[in-house]
């Protein structure tokens, strides 16, 4: 709990929730009736409004993106280093809005809502959505906030892929995106992991079919297997060495299968904490999400005509150590940007921490965000 | 900004409007001030993450890459020109980076300390590796690894037939085109030229 809310923070938030009564036509053919958006912003519009930055956030992430909820909160919203007063993304600058994506498990409309068709929760009957889909949802949260155009769209991982999607499918409403950490489209590799963590969850006895709230209980082991994998594949060999080594939890050997090696304690705490905070069923739909993203698959299976939509000013980011989304899959973004001859920066930041490091204060990066956004201040600034 | 001299030489050569590639950009100093007066527009390749926060402040487009890997990411002929100013005698294989320049621009231009000049000629004389204003480093902190003199410059040119459009040289008295008028490979410090293919008749 921070014993008083640091100057450089976003402070208290709440956030907000806009009901969309209109019908969202889904990539998988089927439509929302209506649907809900929860957001949070920091900052304040201008009169132009042209200092909107839109946040897509990745996998596991939410709307409380910065700031805290209560003054008793322990920790700060998931991308705090990043977004507040004096921060990369300067909110006595920006006006920022982080929306939960559709599908998701943290208030906007998902799997735990009640279905109007059955009045019971959707359950495994939502949707499938996707990454277009989202893009869609939030185009119509930017016109409720008066917003035309983003000055930028940031995000990391599946957040960079929403950007990119904007980029592409309102060329007109995005003046910068900020892709980081990020792929055109996951690889084999990363389609296999995501394949495992929706086995563990769908072979949990609890799982019931995807049905497991009206049964009272979770899939609390397969969520949580899910999640252990996934956070293998989100740091690196060398940090985990660093971190844990292969130090043991007794200090000796106790010949047994329960916990022996740090390692192995520190990834069931994060299973299970993970499990008190995240829904299964949205875990499902997210990993899905991102095996079918391919924005070049509606442009000849050609990326370079995919990017030739977009208008936007391009920031790629990637990380040396990241495995799960590599410098080699950013590259393939700049290289479609270099030849729909856009406007694009790259850099690849040396990190140990693999593909969390996105979310980290690394110094060399934030600096890189944090000129990246003065530069595009300087285009709104009278 | 201010421009080195060869940058501010190399200005010169450039027809407005085009498209550039800056091959080791720096702080993209060159890509901004090309940029505004003759509304060039391209991308600048460096590999100091701190040269990077400096072109994104100037709001030039910069990639990060390790030009002794290629320009794998370009394709052929899509820049007017590929630019490589005092980087040339850094390259791994300063042969391949000159092909490479062709393969994706129409025309290259680089600039190099010249080793030919007198001054580097009288330390060899004595025995030791030259130190200059130019070339500050020591042999074995050098980042500098493949000198060249004007002449060898030219000979790999014909080795891989490049045609020399231009040449100009900044002698140590800060003069432009004196030297190559007048015993170039003796007297310029910083040897500048635009190149092309050699059209296969």
């Amino acid at each position: 709990m921070p014993t008083e809310i640091p100057a450089d923070s976003v402070g208290l938030v709440s956030p907000r929730k806009h009901l969309f009564e209109e019908p969202l036509q889904l990539d998988c053919g089927a439509a929302l009736p209506g649907y809900e958006l929860v957001y949070e912003t920091y900052g304040t519009l201008n009169a132009a409004a042209d200092n909107a930055v839109l946040i897509c956030h990745a996998l596991s992430g939410d709307h409380h993106a910065a700031g805290y909820h209560k003054a008793e909160d322990a920790k700060a919203g998931w991308w705090d280093n990043c977004i507040g007063p004096g921060k990369p993304v300067d909110t006595n600058h920006f006006f920022v809005v982080c929306p939960n994506n559709l599908g998701g498990c943290a208030g906007s409309t998902g799997p735990l809502s009640i279905n109007p068709a059955t009045g019971r929760a959707y359950g495994p009957d939502f949707p499938i959505v996707t990454v277009r889909d989202w893009v869609e949802s939030q185009a119509r949260l930017a016109d409720v906030l008066g917003i035309r155009s983003w000055a930028a769209i940031l995000g990391g991982s599946l957040g960079g892929m929403q950007a990119l999607q904007w980029s592409i499918d309102h060329p007109e409403r995005v003046r910068h995106a900020a892709v980081i950490a990020a792929a055109s489209k996951l690889s084999t590799q990363n389609i296999a992991f995501n394949e495992v963590a929706r086995q563990a969850i769908r072979s949990d006895a609890n799982f019931h079919g995807g049905r497991y709230y009206e049964h009272g209980v979770v899939p609390q082991h397969g969520l949580m297997l899910a999640r252990m994998l996934g956070h293998i594949t989100y740091l690196s060999d060398d940090v985990l060495h660093a971190r844990f080594g292969r130090e043991l939890r007794d200090g000796k050997l106790n010949f047994g299968y329960d916990v022996e090696f740090q390692i192995e304690s520190y990834l069931r705490h994060q299973g299970t904490s993970f499990v008190g905070r995240f829904d299964a069923n949205t875990y499902l739909l997210m990993t899905r999400s991102l095996d079918y993203f391919d924005p070049a698959a509606r442009h000849g299976d050609n990326l370079t005509q995919a990017v030739k939509q977009a208008k936007a000013k391009f920031l790629v980011v990637s990380f040396s150590s990241d495995w799960r989304f590599s410098p080699a899959r950013s590259r393939e973004i700049v290289r479609a940007l270099l030849d729909a001859d856009r406007d694009v920066s790259y850099v690849e930041i040396e990190s140990e921490l693999g593909h969390d490091s996105f979310l980290l204060e690394i110094p060399r990066y934030h600096a890189v965000l944090r000129t990246y956004f003065e530069r595009i201040r300087a285009e709104f600034r009278p | 900004m201010s421009l080195r001299q060869d940058q501010a030489l190399i200005a010169e050569w450039i027809a407005p409007g085009s498209r550039v590639l800056d091959l080791g950009c720096g702080d993209g100093a060159l890509l901004v001030e090309l940029r505004r007066r003759l509304n060039v527009s391209g991308y600048g390749i460096e590999i100091d993450r701190e040269n990077i926060v400096r072109c994104l402040e100037a709001g030039v487009n910069v990639i990060h890459g390790n030009l002794d890997q290629g320009l794998q990411d370009f394709d052929d002929d899509s820049f007017d020109y590929v630019i490589m100013t005092q980087t040339l005698q850094a390259m791994r294989y300063p042969h391949l980076v000159i092909r490479e320049m062709l393969r994706v621009g129409r025309e290259g231009i680089v600039t190099f300390p010249n080793f030919g000049h007198w001054k580097c000629r009288l330390q060899l004389l004595t025995g030791q590796m030259p130190v200059t204003r130019h070339l500050p480093s020591t042999w074995y902190d050098t980042a500098n690894i493949h000198m060249c003199t004007i002449r060898d410059f030219e000979a790999l040119c014909a080795t891989e037939r490049v045609e020399v459009l231009e040449r100009a040289a900044v002698d140590s008295e800060h003069r432009a085109g004196f030297a190559m008028r007048f015993l170039p490979n003796l007297l310029a410090e910083i040897a500048i030229y635009r190149f092309r293919r050699k059209t296969v008749l």
